[in-house]
């Protein structure tokens, strides 16, 4: 076989082979993907695996320092005139919380999912750009660190995540505290950018011979219709925060009304990419939880077709609504009734996912293991936060709610309900691919119900709260508002929350280390990443797979499906790095695609970035200077044209 | 593998023209950062509507430099484009050329600007519009620069042989970007120049 692979010419029919019967094929392809063991490895790994764990520890990590924040604070709230906290102090922490919770947890621990298990799931051995991917990786950190670097001094951003002119102007803020934020977004934006090109193209480049558009998992759906949204979406804070610096530090004037700018145009544009991230991190966790559903009620998702196209339906509305954040800020009636009216119509593809979902549990079989809790429990809180959602659409209830309690507690049920509890279930779900190890059932069924009723006790009473007046963003209040005994029940709830999470985190640290070893499959799931072992080998798949049905798994038992799956049988292509290329709609290979290797380009890069970021912050031009000179550096070496990638004339004769 | 899917023809290896990752990664590059334009022209047309007072503030701004780089930067990719047409047909000294002459109106452009931008009778610093005028004319400056720079390490890679008739999709990917960079200043030049006269 090795005698018709004689090198990289410009066409090459691929070797079909069966890994069963040939056991030097595995060693051959561990040597072309492994990456070199020691910190030089590490630095300069591109595994998708490696850098999808990263994601989600790194996620996690910030979830748990959110979640810090949210204690401390529910401790100054829990009592009327509580001086635990000054007003200063509180101000940074809700910021941060915010800013933690949203942009340094929410999207980065799905981009950790998608980035670990796309390719498995596409029966692919990487993402379209593998350094791209790293490099995605190593900027989120840096940015996260980043945002962080003024809390020890206690000038940490104070203004709220969504950060309004003209309390974050240098006027009324003149500290560093505005800088870092604005500046630290610009960088996080950069990740969040090039993560998301990164799945699109692997989308439409990447996937295993016959797994067509309509045969791919919903997660893939949910990350692809989240990274297109980022796409458009992005560059509108990135921009509004660039001008806010520049307004604060080179006397520009976009927001303030004296020099003829506009304060709302802060508004307009924060929350035109505002809402569509809303979209983007809770799309690819509803898709977690369609794909690992049917798993656990042993039958297909109802309405695959319904439920990918309401995905995309969402999103798409989801540009259509952001003013229903703006609506006591004094705009046109005759626009209000739009957005409200738009706010309303996404009502109809969130039920669309809502009923496939139930109607996937009724007439299933249902197993009551933790990770279909966590899905399940997730339903009830999702519909809970749509109904608090479809409540605030309307204009005039609005008016009523908008800066109470009730806002707060709407949405931190999506956010909880959506993105955390189906991640928990994610986890346990595909921890044996993470680790090879199954998660503990006992304290994994511990761990739900405690946060399940530790989240509906701390954030329900946020309704009544907001109902009774209560204003967000408030560090105190005084006794005799009937508010007492409402904030009491919360930090309670919190702190039970907290508890299950802390539970959930052991059980995390145990099982990675004594749980049951786990085989290829063991939930009998569906889907092609379980048709690896567990953890998967460096290069995924021995052979690339080929795709025929929706549940390649299932085949043999699912009546009414054509054709069968295969995973022995494939494209070998061992001639270095190499995936197979397929066409956009109906995946029919088309390219050998030559991959590169492990590089320590995407960590210099990232690392020169993140210098010309503080020297803006710290306006040391010269610092700023040689960082950006040093980014470009990279830049040409990481494109710099290479004839084992295919991108020069050369023709290469690497096994001779 | 079913028949339908794969006949077991040869494929092609490695980067090749559009079914390359490089080049559908650049259609995304393309997309993001044409928003990104989408939202500066989006500031400038909310901030100049709810402006009490004319808008511009001192009248509609001069035409002839801005024609003159207009003129430039869509002469640099009419020989862009012929540049590209050589490598395919595999004449690589057409590519050259093609690059060359673009990288110098690239310069022209600069130049132009910058006389226009010494002569503004505001800054940055004078009002909103100013602001707008000076970000956003210098987001597309500063995207023909990296553009330019661009062709030039395309330049040098022709000038080492790594490009030919079966291989230039790195080429074809940067051309891509060279002409995105010529159809925002069409955007920014309708805005700032011509819109201003319509009303």
């Amino acid at each position: 076989m090795a005698a018709v692979l004689t090198g990289t010419d410009a066409l090459r029919v691929p070797v079909i082979a069966r890994p069963a019967d040939d056991a030097s094929i595995a060693p051959r392809l561990d040597r072309i993907w492994e990456t070199r063991k020691g910190l030089l490895g590490t630095l300069s790994s591109v595994d998708h695996k490696t850098i999808g764990k990263r994601y989600l520890v790194t996620a996690f990590l910030f979830l748990l320092i959110g979640g810090l924040e949210a204690a401390v604070m529910r401790a100054q709230l829990a009592r009327p005139n509580e001086t635990l906290l000054s007003p200063e102090q509180y101000n940074q922490l809700f910021t941060m919380h915010g800013v933690t919770m949203i942009f340094l947890y929410a999207l980065p621990v799905l981009s950790g999912f998608s980035n670990f298990l796309w390719p498995l799931m596409l029966g692919s051995r990487d993402m379209a750009f593998p350094r791209l991917n790293a490099f995605s990786y190593w900027l989120f950190l840096l940015a996260g660190i980043f945002l962080y670097v003024s809390f020890p001094i206690g000038r940490a951003p104070d203004a709220g995540w969504f950060n309004y002119v003209p309390y974050s102007s240098l006027q009324y803020n003149p500290g560093i505290n505005i800088d870092v934020y604005a500046l630290g977004m610009v960088l996080l934006g950069l990740s969040t950018t090039v993560g998301s090109i990164n799945f699109v193209v692997t989308l439409i480049r990447t996937r295993a011979p016959g797994m067509s558009i309509n045969r791919v998992p919903i997660l893939v759906w949910g990350t692809l219709t989240a990274s297109v949204g980022n796409l458009f979406a992005v560059p509108a804070v990135s921009l509004a925060f660039l001008m806010l610096w520049m307004d604060r530090r080179f006397g520009s004037h976009f927001f303030d009304v004296a020099g003829g700018g506009q304060p709302l145009l802060w508004q307009h544009l924060f929350w035109m990419f505002g809402h569509p991230w809303v979209y983007a991190v809770v799309l690819p966790a509803m898709g977690i939880v369609s794909d690992g559903l049917p798993t656990f009620c042993r039958r297909p998702l109802v309405g695959y077709t319904a439920v990918a196209l309401a995905t995309v339906t969402t999103m798409v509305l989801g540009f259509g609504v952001w003013v229903h954040h703006m609506f006591a800020t004094g705009l046109p009636p005759i626009s209000l009734s739009f957005f409200s009216a738009a706010s309303f119509v996404i009502v109809i593809p969130s039920a669309v996912a809502v009923f496939a979902w139930i109607a996937t549990i009724w007439t299933g079989r249902p197993q009551f293991t933790t990770p279909f809790l966590f899905f399940a429990g997730f339903i009830v809180v999702f519909v809970i936060g749509g109904v608090s959602g479809f409540m605030t659409a309307a204009v005039p209830v609005d008016t009523q709610l908008t800066d109470t309690y009730f806002v707060v507690a709407h949405l931190h049920y999506v956010l909880i309900g959506i993105n955390v509890f189906p991640v928990a279930g994610g986890i346990h779900y595909w921890f044996p691919k993470f680790t090879g190890r199954m998660m503990g059932e006992r304290l994994g069924k511990w761990s739900f119900w405690i946060m399940f009723i530790g989240f509906n006790l701390g954030f329900f009473p946020m309704h009544i709260a907001g109902l009774l007046g209560m204003p967000r963003r408030i560090y105190t209040y005084p006794s005799g508002l009937g508010w007492d005994s409402v904030n009491l029940v919360i930090s309670i709830g919190a702190y039970v929350f907290a508890l299950g999470v802390l539970l959930f985190v052991i059980n995390v640290w145990r099982s990675a280390r004594h749980g049951a070893r786990a085989g290829e499959n063991p939930w009998d799931a569906p889907s092609l990443e379980w048709a690896t072992p567990s953890p998967p080998p460096a290069y995924n798949f021995a052979v690339i797979p080929t795709v025929a049905s929706r549940y390649p798994l299932w085949e043999d038992r699912l009546t009414g499906h054509q054709g069968h799956s295969s995973t022995s049988q494939g494209m070998l292509l061992d001639n270095g790095r190499e995936t197979i290329g397929t066409s956009a709609l109906d995946a029919v290979p088309d390219v050998i695609l030559r991959m590169p290797g492990d590089s320590f380009a995407p960590l210099l890069l990232s690392i020169a970035l993140a210098i010309a970021f503080a020297g803006m912050l710290i306006h040391s031009w010269w610092l700023f200077g040689i960082a950006a000179f040093i980014s470009a550096i990279a830049s040409i070496a990481w494109l710099w044209p290479e004839a084992r990638l295919g991108q020069t004339t050369e023709i290469v004769r690497d096994r001779a | 593998m079913p028949e339908a899917l794969y006949r077991g023809e040869p494929l092609p290896v490695g980067s090749k023209g559009r079914l390359s990752s490089g080049w559908w990664g650049m259609i995304t590059v393309i997309g993001t950062e044409a928003s990104l334009f989408a939202y500066l022209l989006f500031s400038y047309f909310y901030v100049g509507a709810q402006t009490v007072g004319p808008w511009p503030p001192g009248g509609a701004p001069a035409l002839g430099l801005a024609i003159g780089g207009s003129v430039l930067l869509i002469l640099g990719s009419v020989t862009m484009w012929w540049g590209e047409k050589g490598v395919r047909a595999g004449k690589n000294g057409q590519l050259l050329f093609g690059l060359g002459a673009s990288i110098l109106l690239a310069i022209g452009f600069v130049v132009l600007e910058g006389i226009e931008w010494s002569h503004k009778s505001f800054s940055l610093m004078s009002n909103a519009y100013g602001s707008l005028y000076f970000t956003i004319t210098g987001f597309h400056l500063l995207h023909v620069i990296v553009g330019a720079l661009m062709l030039t390490m395309l330049f040098v890679w022709t000038l080492l042989g790594y490009f030919g008739v079966r291989r230039h999709s790195t080429v074809s990917i940067a051309v891509l970007y060279w002409h995105f960079v010529t159809i925002v200043w069409v955007a920014v030049f309708l805005t700032f120049y011509i819109a201003p006269r319509l009303t």
